[in-house]
C-alpha cells in the first residue's frame, strides 16, 4: 500500500465513520462560527471580475454562480434552474430561479445575468474574456429567462463546466453606470448567497453572517464564517492546532505539516472536496533556444527526470506522474494513457548523442537557464531536482530565482529563459485555460500561455475544432488526439498530476462533500459544539 | 519655542534625504522585473493580455517611468500618498490602519527591552566576574544569536499549542464586539508573545551595552569621590553612575527604533499581526509602488521624530550637551 492508497483508505474510513454517525441520528447543529485560514489577501472580492480560488474561497459563500457541480462532478442548478441549447449551438437559454433576492433586498432577475455576462465576464473576468469572446448578446424575454447568443457554436458542456467558476452573477443595480474596477462592492460584495458580507479588516480577516432570507429553505446552518489571513505557514498550522481556525483549503499549509496532521485524530487531511482543481508541475521549453528546438532534446530531458522519485521524496507522495495536460479527474475528457516519458537516463543520453550534443569538457553538453515560477513551496524543490537530474546527463542548469511577479515577466513577457517550471491549473474543461498553453498566437506577455516559440498547425487545428465541437463524444476524441500530439512534441512537459489538500478539524461536518467544496457555498455545512 | 524651532530645523534638514530615499526606491523598483499587474496576474492565476492592458492603464503603469515619478512627487508635495494597488483605497488610510499595531508592538517591545536590558545590565555590572554576571552574559549572547522567528514559533508551540495559555496569533479575538477595557486586555493577551519575541533580541543588546557602560563609569574618578564621601553603593549606582551610563543606551534606542519598524516583518508574519512590516513586505511582492513609498515616507518621519526626542533626552541626561549647542 503506497501513501496515496493509504490516504484514499483513510479518507474512505473517515467517510464511512461519518456516515455511520449520521445514521445514529446525530442531528445537524445550527449556529456556530466556521473559521477558515487563508494565506494571502485578494485585491478584489468579486468573482465576476476575478477568477481565482483565492477569491472563490471567500466570495462563493456570498455570491452565487448560475451553476455548480454536484457530488458526482456534473453541473447542477444554482441560480439557473435549467438550460437548453439550440441545435446549432449558438443559442443557449437559461431559466432562472424565482424568488431570489440580493442581500440589499432587490430581486434577482435576468437583467443581472445580462449585465454581468456582457459587462463583467466578457470585459474584465480573466478567462471569462476568452470564454465569452463570441458572446454577442444576452436576451431577456422575461425576468426569469436569459438567452445567451453566440456568433460561433458554443458546446453546452464546455459552457456549463466553465460557468461553475466563471458564472458568478453580480448585481446590476450596484455596478451599472459606475467604474467597474473602482466599485466599492468589489471589496464589500453584495450577492444572493447563504452568507452576507459584514466586515473586512485589511490584513486580518473577512467576516460574513447568515443570510436569513436565503432561497434554500432552512439554510445555511452556520451563523457566521470568518476568513483569517495567516501568511506564515507554521503560524497557520499553529492556529489550526489551537482551534483558532477550523479549516485550511488549497495547500495553504506547509506540505510537511499536512503530512504530520494526517496522523492527528483531530483533523482530516485530504484532497476530497477539492478534486475539481487539479494541477500539474510543468517544465516549459523555450524552443527559440537552438538545442531545445530539437524535439529529441526535449524528450531526453523528460526521460532524465525521475518524477515518481520526486513525488515520493519531495512532496510526500501527494500526486502521480501526469499522462498529459488533461488530468485523470476530468473524466469527460481524460484519455486513459500512460505517462509518456518514463525515467530512463540511458535513453536520455542516447537521444542527446543522437541530436548531436556530445559531452564536451567536464562531461557537459550544454548549459540551460531555469526560471522557477513560485506557485507553491514544491517549485523551488523541483527546480533543484531538475538541476541535479540534468547534471547527470550532461546538461548544466543555472537556476534564476525571482519572486512570482518577476518570474512571470521574465518568462512570458521577456522570454528570457531556456526552461521554466511552475504549475498548470486545470479548470474543468481543456478549453478554459489549458489549450492556451499550446495554441499558437497568444500575444506576447500573456502569462501561462504558449510563449515558447513553438507552433504546430495540427495542434492549432485540433484546439480550434474541439472548442466548437458540439458532440461530447467527438469532442472527447479530438482532445485525445490533441493530448497525443502535444505529448509527442512536448513544448511543455506536464510532469506531475496533483490535487490540492485541505486540513480540516473533525468538528466541521458536511464538509468537502462535492468536488468544488473549497469554492462552494457551504449552505449545508455545520460545526459541532 | 526653541524646541519647536529645533524640530522645524531638523525636519527641513531631513527633507533632501527623504526625497533622495523616495526617488532611489522608486528607481530601484523600476529595476525589479515585473510590475503590480504581473503580481496580480500571478495571484489570479492568469488572464488575457487585454485585461492586463486595461489594468496597466488603471494603475497608471502605461506612462513612462519619468512621468510616473514626476506625478508621484507632485502629489507628494500636496501630501497625497496616492492609491494602494493591493487594497484599492488611499495609501494614507491603509497606513493609518496599520500604524497603531506597529507602534503598539514597537513601543511595548522597546520599553521592555530598554527597562529589562538596563536593570539586568546594571545587575551584571555590579556582580562582574561572579555567577549572576556569567549567567546574564551567556543568556544575553544566546538571545542575541537566536533568530526571532524561531523564538516566536517556539513560543507558539509552548504557550499556545501545548499549554494553551495564550493565543497563537492575531491582534484580537474576532467578532466578540467587546469594547473598552475588555478589548484592551484581549489585545494585551495577544501581544504578549510577539512583544516578548521582539524584545528579547534587543534586550540582549541593551544588556551588553549597559553592562559595559556601567563598568566604565563605575571606574571613573567622580564615582570614587562619591564612595569616599560615604554615599551608599545603591545610591552611587543609581544617582551617579546610571545617569552617565545611560547615554550610549539612548543612542542605541534612537538607532534601533528605525530597525524595529522594518525588523518586525518576521514577528508580524509569525503572529499574523496587521502591522506596517507585513504591509511593506506585501507591497514589495505585489509591486505596489505607492504603498511602499508611503510606508517609507511614514517610517522616515517616525525615525526623524524619534531621533529628535533622543536628542532632547541627551540634553536632559547630560546638560553639558545643550550648553555646547
Amino acid at each position: 500500500m503506497n501513501r496515496r492508497d493509504m490516504l484514499a483508505a483513510i479518507g474512505a474510513a473517515a467517510l464511512s465513520a461519518g456516515a455511520a454517525r449520521e445514521a445514529f441520528g446525530q442531528a445537524v447543529r445550527r449556529g456556530g462560527v466556521l473559521t477558515v485560514q487563508l494565506n494571502g489577501e485578494q485585491r478584489v472580492l468579486n468573482p465576476a471580475i476575478r477568477a481565482s480560488t483565492g477569491v472563490y474561497v471567500i466570495t462563493s459563500k456570498i455570491m452565487e454562480s448560475l451553476v455548480d457541480l454536484d457530488a458526482a462532478g456534473k453541473p447542477t442548478p444554482v441560480l439557473a434552474t435549467s438550460w437548453e441549447a439550440a441545435p446549432d449551438g449558438k443559442t443557449i437559454t437559461f431559466k432562472l430561479r424565482e424568488g431570489v433576492t440580493w442581500h440589499d433586498g432587490k430581486p434577482f432577475t435576468s437583467a443581472d445575468v445580462q449585465y454581468t455576462a456582457l459587462e463583467l465576464w466578457k470585459k474584465y473576468l480573466n478567462y471569462g474574456t476568452q470564454l465569452q469572446q463570441n458572446l454577442e448578446a444576452v436576451d431577456t424575454p422575461d425576468p426569469l429567462t436569459a438567452v445567451f447568443r453566440y456568433s460561433r457554436p458554443m458546446p453546452t458542456d464546455l459552457l456549463l463546466r466553465a460557468l461553475c467558476d466563471l458564472g458568478y452573477v453580480a448585481p446590476r443595480h450596484v455596478f451599472e453606470g459606475t467604474n467597474v474596477l473602482e466599485n466599492p462592492a468589489n471589496t464589500a460584495p453584495i450577492g444572493t448567497g447563504p452568507f452576507k458580507f459584514t466586515q473586512y479588516e485589511r490584513g486580518q480577516f473577512v467576516m460574513a453572517d447568515r443570510n436569513p432570507n436565503y432561497w434554500r429553505k432552512d439554510a445555511p446552518y452556520l451563523d457566521r464564517i470568518v476568513w483569517r489571513f495567516i501568511v506564515d505557514k507554521a503560524a497557520a498550522t499553529a492556529a489550526l492546532e489551537t482551534g483558532q481556525v477550523l479549516t485550511s483549503e488549497y495547500n495553504a499549509l506547509a506540505l510537511a505539516d499536512l503530512d504530520r496532521l494526517k496522523s492527528d485524530p483531530r483533523f482530516t487531511v485530504s484532497n476530497r472536496g477539492l478534486e475539481a482543481n487539479a494541477f500539474n508541475n510543468t517544465l516549459e521549453f523555450n524552443t527559440r533556444r537552438k538545442e531545445l528546438s530539437d524535439v529529441r532534446v526535449r524528450q531526453a530531458i523528460a526521460h532524465a527526470i525521475d518524477v515518481p522519485f520526486f513525488i515520493e521524496n519531495f512532496i510526500y507522495g501527494q500526486g502521480k506522474p501526469a499522462t498529459g495536460p488533461i488530468p485523470s479527474s476530468s473524466t469527460a475528457f481524460y484519455p486513459d494513457t500512460k505517462p509518456p516519458y518514463e525515467f530512463d537516463a540511458k535513453r536520455a543520453n542516447a537521444l542527446l548523442d543522437e541530436a548531436g550534443y556530445k559531452r564536451a569538457g567536464g562531461g557537459i553538453r550544454f548549459a540551460l537557464k531555469l526560471v522557477p515560477i513560485q506557485n507553491g513551496e514544491d517549485v523551488p524543490l523541483l527546480a533543484t531536482f531538475i538541476q541535479q537530474s540534468l547534471q547527470t546527463v550532461g546538461i548544466r542548469v543555472e537556476i534564476v530565482n525571482l519572486d512570482t511577479a518577476g518570474a512571470l515577466a521574465t518568462v512570458y513577457r521577456d522570454w528570457n529563459f531556456d526552461i521554466a517550471t511552475g504549475w498548470h491549473q486545470y479548470r474543468g474543461d481543456p478549453a478554459v485555460s489549458t489549450t492556451v498553453w499550446y495554441r499558437s498566437g497568444s500575444p506576447k506577455g500573456a502569462p501561462w500561455t504558449n510563449q515558447y516559440g513553438w507552433q504546430s498547425d495540427a495542434v492549432d487545428k485540433l484546439v480550434d475544432d474541439a472548442a466548437t465541437e458540439l458532440d461530447p463524444a467527438r469532442r472527447k476524441a479530438l482532445y485525445a488526439q490533441w493530448v497525443k500530439a502535444v505529448n509527442d512534441e512536448i513544448p511543455v512537459w506536464m510532469m506531475t498530476e496533483r490535487t490540492f489538500l485541505a486540513a480540516t478539524s473533525k468538528k466541521v461536518r458536511n464538509d468537502h462533500n462535492y468536488p468544488r467544496w473549497g469554492s462552494g457555498d457551504w449552505h449545508d455545512t455545520w460545526v459541532e459544539a | 519655542m526653541t524646541i519647536l524651532l529645533l524640530a522645524l530645523r531638523r525636519l527641513a534638514a531631513s527633507l533632501p534625504t527623504l526625497l533622495m530615499i523616495l526617488v532611489g526606491l522608486f528607481l530601484l523598483l523600476q529595476l525589479a522585473p515585473g510590475d503590480t499587474v504581473d503580481a496580480l496576474m500571478a495571484q489570479m492565476g492568469g488572464g488575457d493580455p487585454a485585461t492586463a492592458e486595461e489594468l496597466r492603464r488603471y494603475y497608471g503603469l502605461d506612462l513612462p517611468a519619468a512621468a510616473q515619478l514626476g506625478r508621484y512627487v507632485l502629489r507628494l508635495a500636496q501630501l497625497d500618498l496616492g492609491m494602494s494597488a493591493i487594497y484599492g483605497k488611499p495609501v494614507a488610510d491603509v497606513i493609518a490602519e496599520r500604524l497603531p499595531v506597529t507602534l503598539l508592538l514597537m513601543g511595548s517591545s522597546l520599553t521592555l527591552a530598554f527597562v529589562g536590558g538596563m536593570s539586568l545590565g546594571v545587575l551584571a555590572a555590579r556582580t562582574v566576574g561572579r555567577w549572576p554576571d556569567t549567567i546574564l552574559s551567556t543568556l544575553g549572547l544566546v538571545f542575541y544569536a537566536t533568530p526571532s522567528f524561531w523564538f516566536g514559533l517556539m513560543g507558539i508551540v509552548v504557550f499556545a499549542i501545548t499549554l494553551g495559555w495564550l493565543p497563537a496569533g492575531g491582534f484580537e479575538e474576532i467578532g466578540t464586539g467587546a469594547g473598552g477595557l475588555e478589548r484592551a486586555l484581549d489585545i494585551a493577551r495577544h501581544l504578549v508573545l510577539p512583544t516578548m519575541t521582539l524584545a528579547l533580541i534587543f534586550l540582549a543588546t541593551y544588556l551588553r551595552v549597559m553592562r559595559t557602560a556601567m563598568l566604565e563609569v563605575l571606574n571613573l574618578d567622580f564615582v570614587r569621590t562619591a564612595r569616599a564621601k560615604g554615599v551608599g553603593e545603591t545610591a552611587v549606582t543609581i544617582r551617579h553612575a546610571l545617569r552617565n551610563a545611560l547615554l550610549p543606551m539612548v543612542t542605541i534606542l534612537g538607532l534601533q527604533a528605525g530597525t524595529m519598524l522594518g525588523g518586525s516583518v518576521v514577528v508580524e508574519s509569525v503572529f499574523a499581526l496587521p502591522g506596517l512590516g507585513r504591509l511593506a513586505y506585501e507591497s514589495v511582492v505585489q509591486r505596489d509602488l505607492n504603498t511602499l513609498l508611503g510606508i517609507v515616507f511614514v517610517s522616515a518621519i517616525l525615525v526623524i521624530a524619534i531621533n529628535f526626542v533622543v536628542d532632547l533626552l541627551y540634553g536632559w541626561l547630560d546638560p553639558r550637551i545643550v550648553a555646547d549647542r
